[in-house]
């Protein structure tokens, strides 16, 4: 009932890929064996299909043989899955007719000493992938209208760099901001390393670009309220937040802020020193206009007639005590996400003292205090002796921040050289682990440093201390090069914080669905090669809120992410990968169950019956295991190809074998499997990995009829929740286990054989452990009697669902 | 109504801490917590045993464990598997034990095995400092207990290395614990803050090596000192041992060096609570406190 | 004065024995020198305790066996709160101190404590001594 019995032409190929896979596998036997299966027209080896005579190969071969799917036994599609599927496409082939047997990371690399079982595989998995050819369907990319309008969140440098390049090719940006004048951290800076330059001479210009452009509409004290929608058509809710002060009346002559009573800490020089409760962020703010802090503002605070002396000097009559938040909904086709970073608060390491020991500060203070040194204001004296202490925050398993802040060792470098050359009769000395001088120039501006005369000392410091009798602190670390203590007291210390994620960034990753990687930073979509793209559709990233990074990395990403966003909007279409769920509407009996699995509400009623949007619609899978009626499926992953690959994957078992069948989602833990064959560590050969989308699409009936088919253990292996793409897989694939389990234990069959694990893609040896540790255990168990094995099948339908099938 | 709590006491606190056992029964009493003392209880050892091949040090820690049971279930207490312990070395050792064994099935399964005449230990017990249990009651309670003016004296905390150390065990913040400055408090003491409080003392190292012992003494001390403590308190006899008598040896190497004296929390609590002068002890304080409190008017 | 050493294999079954007797992963250790400002007794030691940790891996046993920092070491655990790599250098100490002491060897002589410093000590002090430095 469930082949396909029309004529097809299936070209097989089998790669020796330049020894690679033939050392181990009889690739000969292979594409023989592959000869034997009906519809297969073509099978030969060959020494590499990458290359371009290879590829070329196959062209010819499926023109000259009107071939119909292509079957290619090779290295992992994951690997070099986008080069065939553009050569199928260059011969004239849909794409998706393409099928590859993973025979180089799943058998010739893991059993490396076991020639012929990792024949016997290759020959299975090759096999497997016929079956899941011959189920393909010709399809094509889908595509969908897409407009040139981008939101761009967060206008720090990232968001300003990328803002300026959309705008200037033409796009037309929202850029929101939740501080009252863009600019970010950098605003902040003194110089930059490693040319000394002035901060706000290079990021004034931009911002004033930013201010200007007719392209950009710049909507500062404002926050994200809500997103929903998809790529082409994000529906996005804005909040304006009230300054209290009306923009277009106010001039900024400063009046105000003469009246104001209310002295305020001034965040922008971090606490040291003061501003009023009206003021203007920064003095090259953009806009430069005024805003009211709210808590500290006596009218604001109290209502009635409380102080309200602004607005009584006012000469524009631009302040407002009534004015509210503000709602604005806009519609964008593509969003940057540019939320930035947050510094370390050095008190979560109360041994440093900071906050407590007044001679103590952190590097985003000594960045002010060397600002407003060149204007000859200072914040803080900082004496004759100043300490730098590195990797505070950073690189600390302690406080669960195991990562490099990637800057700080720079930023102390220029900060110390600067503190220097303001009084070169100062000492300054850095406390350093390791000096990380990565970039250009870098390393040359470290030297300069030694130079100047900034010494450095090899060694983390433990605690601080304050001498009682002068308010200096005592550093004492040991200077591990020339292996003995040295204590001194310096008149300042400078905490040099690492960087974290901060409180915006994990807002909007919840609101888009983002992943996170382990070190809490955005995960972008591929460390290497889409770095500046994220798993959802539409959305990219930009600057540090992807990760640790300095000014020239930031504004290249953000011209990057600029770039990506231009690429995918520029032709007016969107094309997308059919992977894509769809309800079959005749066997639909409009239940409704399946609309609320939907994580990304891709399915809606429309006349009775469920249909799922293309576009919107992830391809997680998730949604199959829910309808009793059967009724939905998926392209490239569908019903019957999975169960055609379970089928071939068990056929040709001998008595006295088991095999260990391995469902894994793509993302993760198809990946991790590649890794481990790379890493030529050996696991069991009796396994079969079978790829999923997600470890939600593997449905109970799925895994039950696995082990009708004579699986002897099955495993569902799937991204760990915090960095999967597909937000309910977990929840469901544990749900869809516990429905099998039933049913196994009702058979007499011990629960024990199927298991559900979530991993990263790092956990190599867990992996091998875990299916090495099954191989264990089916030796004791031995295989499943066919009796239990037929005993899955009565009244399935009700077992899973509860209702009885017609 | 009583809180009755089964109380470790350590051997050394029923002799030369006798003062730390008898200030705190006292205290205790008015606050309505009675300790009621494990019945046949084994020494702990003092410190804990760190390498992974090494369970039988694991035993004289564990037996305790399953006096505990037996005072359940006798009836001496209803229903209290919280262990309170005094001095600072047993709390560490006894709590170490206690969370090996709750996290590592295989050698509880071992010690009960090898235990085979004694009940089997099943992880209910909790060990607990008696400081957490004063938190626990709130300090507020403590400051209605107060009746004796304290104001005017300035007291260090000091809590060594063990009530701190490793952060699993400790009973607060590692870097920037309260609780005792919180105590002290609440008892109208003005507690000295000062870095030196969660310096090791040099702990066994009194014994072979008392001089290196003194300079630990010397800085912590000192530090107190110049911080304007007039007194310190500490939860241990051990670090009561090395900050009081190694004073001797302190000034041996630092002629100029005046060192103050060292109570017992509980001694300060019996200060304040008015606890007969009998119950609190000084005696056995090797720098002798009572000058320093009768200046003060606290003491007659 | 400064010699060459030579780099063994007995250096890394050293190295595995302590790893193993200490279940800590040593090779961890990126020197930063925290645990030595960590370390109340730093000034009585000759080996500085980062300097443990970097002779550890390099198997040089005789010279950490005969050191006095293993012995003056007090256990106090502040060397493994404040370590970034969540490395515990009281137990690897623990662990250099096991191999000698194993070998039926006191450190610390009873006999030679003078009846008036017996009398004054408390015994808990005694206990403590007796656990960390002798067999």
């Amino acid at each position: 009932m469930d082949e396909k019995k029309n004529k097809q032409r299936i070209g097989v190929y089998v790669c020796h890929c330049g020894g690679n896979i033939s050392e181990v596998v009889d690739v000969k036997k292979v594409a023989e064996e592959a000869s034997k299966i009906g519809d297969v027209v073509l099978s030969k080896d060959y020494p590499h299909m990458c290359s371009e005579l290879g590829q070329q190969m196959v062209i010819n071969d499926a023109k000259k043989n009107n071939l119909d799917k292509v079957v290619i036994a090779a290295c992992s599609p994951q690997f070099q899955g986008p080069t065939f599927m553009k050569t199928l496409e260059k011969a004239g082939l849909s794409p998706y007719v393409l099928e590859m047997a993973n025979i180089r990371e799943q058998a010739a690399w893991p059993h490396f000493n076991e020639h012929e079982k990792a024949t016997e595989k290759s020959i299975e998995l090759t096999k497997m992938a016929i079956e899941k050819a011959r189920r393909d369907e010709p399809l094509q990319k889908g595509e969908i209208e897409i407009g040139n309008r981008v939101l761009v969140i967060g206008g720090g440098i990232a968001g300003i760099q990328a803002s300026l390049d959309l705008a200037d090719a033409g796009f037309k940006v929202t850029l929101v901001e939740k501080e009252p004048s863009i600019g970010g951290k950098m605003a902040q800076l003194s110089r930059t390393f490693p040319t000394e330059d002035c901060a706000t001479c290079i990021l004034s210009p931009k911002m004033a670009a930013v201010g200007d452009h007719p392209n950009i509409d710049l909507k500062t004290y404002s926050e994200i309220e809500s997103i929903n929608g998809f790529l082409g058509n994000f529906k996005v809710k804005i909040k304006r937040k009230p300054r209290y002060v009306y923009e277009d009346k106010c001039v900024a002559c400063g009046l105000c802020e003469e009246k104001c009573p209310v002295k305020i800490e001034d965040k922008f020089n971090e606490g040291l020193s003061q501003t009023k409760a009206i003021h203007i962020q920064f003095d090259y703010a953009v806009p430069f206009k005024y805003y009211i802090e709210e808590s500290p503002c006596l009218r604001l605070q109290y209502g009635g007639n409380a102080c309200g002396l602004c607005q009584k000097v006012c000469p524009q009559d631009a302040i407002d005590f009534d004015m509210k938040p503000k709602y604005e909904d806009i519609t964008v086709d593509t969003i940057i996400v540019a939320t930035g970073f947050d510094i370390f608060d050095a008190r979560e390491k109360p041994e440093y003292g900071f906050g407590k020991l007044k001679n103590v500060i952190n590097g985003l203070q000594m960045e002010r205090i060397i600002v407003k040194a060149a204007e000859g204001v200072e914040l803080k004296q900082l004496g004759k002796k100043v300490a730098f202490i590195q990797c505070i925050g950073s690189r600390d398993k302690q406080i669960g921040r195991p990562y490099c802040s990637r800057i700080c060792c720079m930023y102390a470098i220029k900060q110390a050289s600067l503190v220097k050359k303001m009084d070169p009769s100062r000492d300054v000395y850095i406390f350093y682990i390791d000096i990380r001088a990565f970039g250009k120039s870098y390393e040359e501006y470290y030297n300069r440093a030694q130079e100047l005369g900034v010494k450095f000392i090899r060694g983390k410091v433990a605690e601080l201390m304050e001498n009682p009798d002068n308010g200096k602190v005592i550093v004492k670390a040991e200077d591990t090069l020339n292996r003995q203590m040295i204590q001194g007291e310096f008149d300042t210390v400078s905490l040099s914080v690492g960087v974290g994620p901060n409180a915006a960034t994990d807002k909007i990753v919840n609101m888009l669905k983002l992943a996170k990687s382990s070190d809490n930073f955005i995960q972008e979509a591929h460390p290497k090669f889409r770095p500046v793209d994220t798993l959802v559709p539409g959305v990219f990233l930009a600057g540090t809120a992807q990760g640790p990074k300095d000014i020239p990395d930031t504004v290249a990403q953000a011209s990057g992410a600029a770039a990506r966003a231009i690429a995918l909007m520029n032709q007016g279409k969107y094309f997308f990968d059919p992977m894509y769920a769809f309800v079959n509407s005749e066997k639909c009996d409009g239940c409704e169950l399946c609309i609320s699995s939907c994580p990304y509400g891709a399915i809606k009623m429309e006349n009775g019956k469920a249909v799922i949007n293309a576009a919107v619609c992830k391809g997680c899978g998730v949604c199959i295991g829910h309808c009793p009626q059967d009724a939905i499926d998926m392209n490239l992953y569908s019903n019957e190809q999975l169960i055609a690959e379970v089928k071939t994957a068990l056929e040709s078992k001998k008595e006295g074998e088991h095999r260990i069948i391995i469902f894994a989602d793509d993302m993760t833990s198809y990946r991790l499997i590649d890794s481990v064959g790379t890493a030529k560590m050996a696991y069991s050969s009796d396994s079969r990995i079978i790829r999923v989308p997600s470890g939600g699409r593997v449905t109970a009936d799925l895994i039950v009829k696995s082990f009708y088919y004579g699986a002897d253990a099955v495993i569902v292996a799937d991204a760990e929740e915090k960095s999967s793409p597909y937000s309910t897989s977990k929840t469901e694939m544990f749900r869809n286990i516990e429905i099998a389990k039933k049913i196994l234990t009702d058979a007499g069959i011990e629960t024990d054989r199927l298991l559900g694990m979530n991993f990263v893609t790092v956990m190599l040896v867990a992996f091998v452990k875990t299916v090495n540790k099954y191989d264990e255990m089916l030796n004791q168990l031995g295989t499943i009697s066919k009796e239990k094995r037929e005993k899955l099948m009565i009244n399935l339908r009700e077992k899973l669902f509860g209702v009885k099938h017609e | 109504m009583a809180m009755k709590l089964p109380y470790y006491p350590g051997c050394t606190l029923k002799t030369k801490a006798k003062n730390f056992e008898t200030s705190t029964l006292a205290v205790a009493k008015e606050l309505d917590i009675e300790l009621v003392e494990l019945p046949k209880w084994n020494c702990c050892g003092a410190v804990s045993s760190i390498v992974t091949d090494d369970l039988m040090h694991q035993l004289a820690p564990a037996r305790n464990f399953v006096r505990v049971l037996e005072m359940n279930k006798s009836g001496i207490v209803d229903n209290e598997y919280r262990l309170v312990a005094l001095c600072s070395m047993c709390y560490n050792t006894l709590k170490r034990t206690n969370l090996l064994l709750k996290n590592d099935h295989e050698k509880l399964k071992t010690i009960n095995d090898f235990m085979y005449l004694e009940e089997d230990y099943n992880n209910e017990v909790e060990v607990v400092h008696f400081l957490e249990i004063l938190r626990d009651i709130g300090f507020d309670k403590v400051k209605e207990k107060v009746k004796v003016d304290l104001s005017s004296l300035k007291i260090a905390p000091y809590y060594g290395c063990l009530l701190l150390r490793p952060k699993e065990i400790a009973i607060d913040n590692t870097e920037d614990p309260r609780i005792e400055s919180d105590l002290l408090d609440s008892l109208g003491v003005k507690p000295i803050d000062n870095p030196f409080k969660k310096m090791c003392c040099g702990a066994h190292q009194t014994v072979q090596d008392k001089y290196a012992v003194a300079r630990n003494t010397y800085t912590i001390v000192s530090g107190a000192i110049k911080a304007g403590a007039e007194a310190i308190i500490t939860s241990c006899p051990l670090c009561a041992f090395n900050l009081d008598n190694r004073q001797r040896e302190a000034k041996e190497l630092y002629p100029d060096f005046e060192g103050v004296p060292i109570l017992y929390f509980t001694q300060v609590m019996g200060l304040a609570f008015g606890v007969p002068e009998e119950e609190l002890g000084f005696d056995l304080n090797y720098n002798d406190p009572r000058p320093l409190l009768r200046e003060k008017n606290i003491l007659k | 004065m400064s010699k060459t050493v030579e780099i063994t294999k007995e250096a890394d079954q050293f190295l595995k024995k302590i790893e193993e007797l200490s279940g800590e992963k040593i090779t961890s250790c990126i020197q930063c020198g925290i645990c030595s400002g960590s370390c109340p007794m730093i000034n009585e030691m000759d080996l500085t305790p980062a300097q443990i940790m970097s002779k550890t891996q390099l198997g040089q046993e005789e010279e950490l066996l005969n050191s006095k920092s293993i012995w003056i070491c007090a256990s106090c655990f502040n060397c493994k709160v404040r370590c970034p790599r969540d490395l515990d250098l009281a137990k690897v100490a623990e662990a250099l101190r096991q191999v000698v002491l194993r070998k039926a060897v006191d450190k610390i002589n009873i006999d030679a404590i003078s009846p008036e410093e017996m009398m004054e000590l408390p015994q808990i002090a005694l206990v403590a001594a007796c656990r960390r430095l002798t067999n």
